[in-house]
């Protein structure tokens, strides 16, 4: 390929295209490969600045206002809290770039680990067998939602309202609504095991976010991601297995709910049918979305929900350390949202837009 | 008819008018007039303001400076509707329809006459289908609008615009997205209006429209109108050089001879929108496909590219049985296409010109599995330079010219060389000077090998770019002519078998 338009312009030297004849040359012409370096950093920094700022701005107040706030066992602690929900907003992180939406992750979470808890305490089976049996439905739900989205047509929406009913509802059948007590010690040592003073779960959910950082950002498929979210079509018409893809991505958002399902299970030492409630799931979307990422899809990174993911800890250990009533803290990372996307500007672009197309009446 | 003031004949005067986005001036300082009875044609290339300058005599947009006025009344729409009551309406390059409402709910929208607090559905369709009569368009005003062509749905848009009689109507580029038959009925719609006397304003990229339907032209460059001729007295080249601002080369140089070496065999393709399509392709060939909109030119390419299913038939590269049954499937057996529609085909507008080129290849470019900036750059870069694109390809590509747009796209299916290029309307929307520096690029790639179908609903871009042309009609191959039989009437004639009127002549 190299060569050809270059011969082109040899044969024909005063060809059409000849660069010098444009009028537009000295307006825009400019090689493509001398964009300034720090302008590009900024360019991607841009999208993370706000909940960056955001998340300093917050650390700051909270250190002013409580003592505690900045020891280590409190920052560690914020971690330990926000792991499990973490390990879900990774996996939501990719379904939402991806154009979809799953609300079914935290029932999921819910249901496999009851079934862990099920065939472990009451079938008897080998708690690492049990273990695998819980991860492989988590995936199941994963692939039910991904079949019924990219093959089925069904909205994501409402194929993950429907999964989230009836797993919800199924963990509570399974065992009658009572709770199940009761793992191998080494299993609930996992939450309390440290290294340099960091419990295993947050290394845990550091590997997840890594793990899918890398994959959304130098894997060709991750990448990919970006181009379903932010027009189908093209995606597919540029040879990307759209359908095989979305499949994969909500089978993995199931595992990854399953996941953090064993992650809470090693925390309370119990499967509660009620685990994995609405709040679960509405501080997953939340981080994901105080990241930057766009619920249209294509838009969004890792490192933004965690961010996002930071950001919640934060607010909610802070009013908890403030003696703030714990119902209030929805009401403040509803204004967190809100003041995320006020400031990551997309709401203003969406104004201006607006008001680009429509002139307004006088 | 329903507003007097109309009938007063006269004319719309824009003086000086000024408009700025961010900064940089669209318009600076236009003089336009539009007379009754009159068609001016707008011509310029792509960014020289035409569309800025229609917005703002349709009410969308409000001028930054300058006057408008009507029969020397001062005119200054608060917005289109605004516009409409005072006697202007805009016809839009892109059609903007709800497709679950009916034809004439589309065509009332926002103003749907009521009766005691109802919609008065049989004045709202009495009056409809007085109005698409009068235009000769027969279609149903109950039916919805989805599932109707895009040349039917143009129609509808000038029904919808000329309803209230204005006596200014402007089209900016209704062509764009018709083939040859449709643009001739809107052209004869035009002279009817103009026969009404209405004063008509044609924004078109096509050339031989404007010398065919305009009384005067009118050329914008860069913010401002450069010339200005009666229709009579102006020939393409003045035009071409104005709206340039320099000389092209000489348009009509013929391909470069191509090989003997057959790269792909077509054996009776058929699906539910096409069958019996069958030809050789030959390495260095072009071929260029014609047809009336809706004979099935764009789903037989779609086909051989993958993007959709054929049920029979076969193809071959080489000699070999290829399986196409994914885009993934073509592009590995080499044949890749460049797709009709950019905007919402070809790129992701949000992205950069490097991440749209790399998409494709992405498995194909790893480096130790990775895709890294690094590789996005590279490619880039290389592209940028084999195809002379301009223009910043580190903002997203949305905010390219048409032309450079049109450039990052046909980048992205030669990332790797394919062995068949196909290209459905290669230079829709782009302006004259892109549209030549493609078809130089269309001209090498044939040079060094690659075998090239087109398909274009110009006319003319076919018989100059191509070696054979294959005609499709009602889905069926009536022809296909060696380039010297390839005179436009043989063509148009196998575009329209005989005893088979076309709907959109009825």
């Amino acid at each position: 390929m190299s060569n050809i338009t270059g011969n082109a312009r040899r044969t024909d030297p005063a060809g059409p295209a000849a660069p010098t004849e444009h009028p537009a040359t000295t307006v825009t012409a400019r090689k493509p490969d001398e964009g300034p370096r720090a302008r590009r950093l900024l360019r991607r920094l841009g999208r993370t600045s706000g909940p960056l700022a955001g998340l300093i701005v917050l650390v700051v107040v909270m250190s002013i206002l409580s003592p505690v706030f900045l020891t280590t066992h409190n920052l560690v602690n914020i971690l330990v809290q926000v792991s499990y929900v973490g390990i879900m907003a990774a996996g939501a992180t990719l379904v939402i770039i991806l154009g979809g939406i799953d609300l079914s992750v935290s029932s999921t979470l819910g249901l496999s680990f009851m079934i862990v808890a099920v065939l472990y305490a009451q079938a008897g089976w080998p708690f690492p067998l049990a273990v695998l049996a819980g991860l492989l439905l988590g995936t199941l739900i994963g692939v039910m939602n991904g079949v019924m989205i990219a093959y089925g047509g069904i909205q994501p929406f409402i194929a993950t309202l429907a999964t989230m009913f009836a797993s919800t509802g199924l963990a509570l059948y399974v065992t009658n609504g009572t709770p199940i007590l009761g793992f191998p010690d080494w299993f609930q040592a996992l939450s309390r095991t440290r290294f340099i003073g960091i419990s295993l779960q947050v290394y845990l959910m550091l590997f997840v976010f890594a793990a899918a950082a890398i994959w959304l950002r130098f894997r060709p498929a991750g990448r990919s991601l970006y181009a379903i979210g932010g027009n189908e079509e093209v995606a597919r018409l540029s040879g990307i297995r759209v359908r095989s893809l979305q499949l994969r991505v909500y089978a993995v958002a199931g595992f990854l709910a399953a996941v953090a399902g064993l992650v809470v299970g090693a925390r309370l030492d119990a499967a509660q049918p009620t685990a994995g409630n609405s709040t679960d799931l509405l501080n997953v979307i939340a981080a994901v979305v105080i990241g930057g990422a766009s619920l249209a899809g294509g838009v969004g990174t890792m490192w933004g929900t965690f961010l996002g993911l930071l950001i919640i800890g934060v607010v909610n250990n802070g009013l908890t350390l403030l003696n703030v009533s714990p119902n209030l803290q929805p009401v403040v990372i509803g204004a967190v949202i809100i003041l995320a996307v006020l400031g990551d500007g997309r709401l203003l672009r969406t104004l201006r837009h607006r008001r680009g197309r429509t002139a307004p009446a006088a | 008819m329903q507003q007097g003031k109309q009938a007063a004949g006269g004319r719309l005067v824009a003086t000086g008018l000024r408009k700025q986005y961010g900064g940089v001036f669209v318009l600076k300082g236009v003089d336009f007039t539009i007379t009754r009875g009159r068609v001016t044609g707008l011509i310029g290339e792509n960014g020289a303001g035409k569309s800025t300058l229609s917005s703002i005599i349709a009410g969308i947009r409000r001028p930054d400076g300058g006057a408008m006025t009507i029969d020397s009344v001062p005119y200054q729409p608060s917005g289109p509707s605004d516009a409409l009551d005072q006697g202007v309406a805009i016809i839009h390059q892109e059609i903007k329809m709800i497709p679950e409402l009916s034809v004439a709910e589309n065509m009332f929208l926002g103003r749907m006459p009521t009766r005691r607090g109802a919609v008065a559905r049989r004045s709202m369709h009495d009056q409809a289908r007085a109005a698409l009569d009068q235009l000769g368009v027969r279609v149903d005003p109950r039916r919805p609008v989805a599932g109707l062509s895009t040349a039917a749905q143009q129609e509808i848009e000038i029904a919808r615009a000329i309803i209230r009689r204005p006596a200014f109507v402007i089209f900016d580029e209704p062509s764009a997205s018709l083939g040859n038959q449709e643009t001739e009925r809107v052209l004869e719609q035009i002279e009817l209006l103009r026969a009404q006397g209405s004063g008509v304003v044609y924004i078109s990229h096509r050339l031989e429209e404007i010398s065919r339907i305009a009384d005067d032209v009118v050329c914008l460059r860069d913010g401002r109108s450069v010339a200005g001729w009666e229709a009579a007295d102006v020939d393409r080249d003045a035009m071409i050089r104005a709206m340039v601002g320099r000389e092209l080369a000489e348009r009509n140089v013929g391909p470069p001879p191509h090989r003997d070496r057959t790269v792909m065999q077509v054996r009776s393709l058929g699906s539910t929108r096409f069958t019996g399509i069958d030809f050789d392709l030959r390495e260095g060939e072009i071929l260029g496909v014609s047809g009336l909109v809706g004979a099935g030119r764009s789903e037989i390419v779609r086909a051989l590219a993958g993007a959709d299913r054929f049920d029979t038939g076969q193809v071959l590269i080489g000699d070999v049985p290829v399986r196409i049954r994914s885009v993934q499937d073509a592009i590995t057996a080499g044949i890749v296409m460049v797709p009709e529609d950019r905007k919402t085909q070809g790129l992701n507008l949000d992205r950069r010109g490097g991440e749209n080129m790399t998409l494709p290849w992405e498995s194909r470019l790893t480096r130790s599995g990775l895709i890294t900036d690094r590789v996005v750059r590279d490619t880039q870069c290389r592209m940028a330079q084999e195809l002379d694109i301009r223009g910043d390809l580190d903002a997203p590509v949305g905010l390219l010219s048409g032309g450079n747009q049109q450039k990052v796209l046909l980048a992205k299916w030669l990332v790797r060389t394919p062995k068949v290029l196909i290209l459905d309307e290669p230079t829709r929307g782009v302006d004259v000077g892109a549209k030549d520096a493609i078809y130089t690029i269309i001209r090498s790639l044939a040079a060094s090998g690659v075998g090239v179908v087109v398909v274009s609903s110009e006319l003319e871009e076919v018989l100059l770019l191509a070696h054979r042309v294959l005609i499709v009609a009602g889905g069926r191959q009536t022809g296909l002519l060696d380039r010297a039989e390839a005179t436009p009437e043989r063509v148009m004639e196998l575009s329209v078998p005989a005893g088979r009127v076309p709907v959109a002549q009825r």
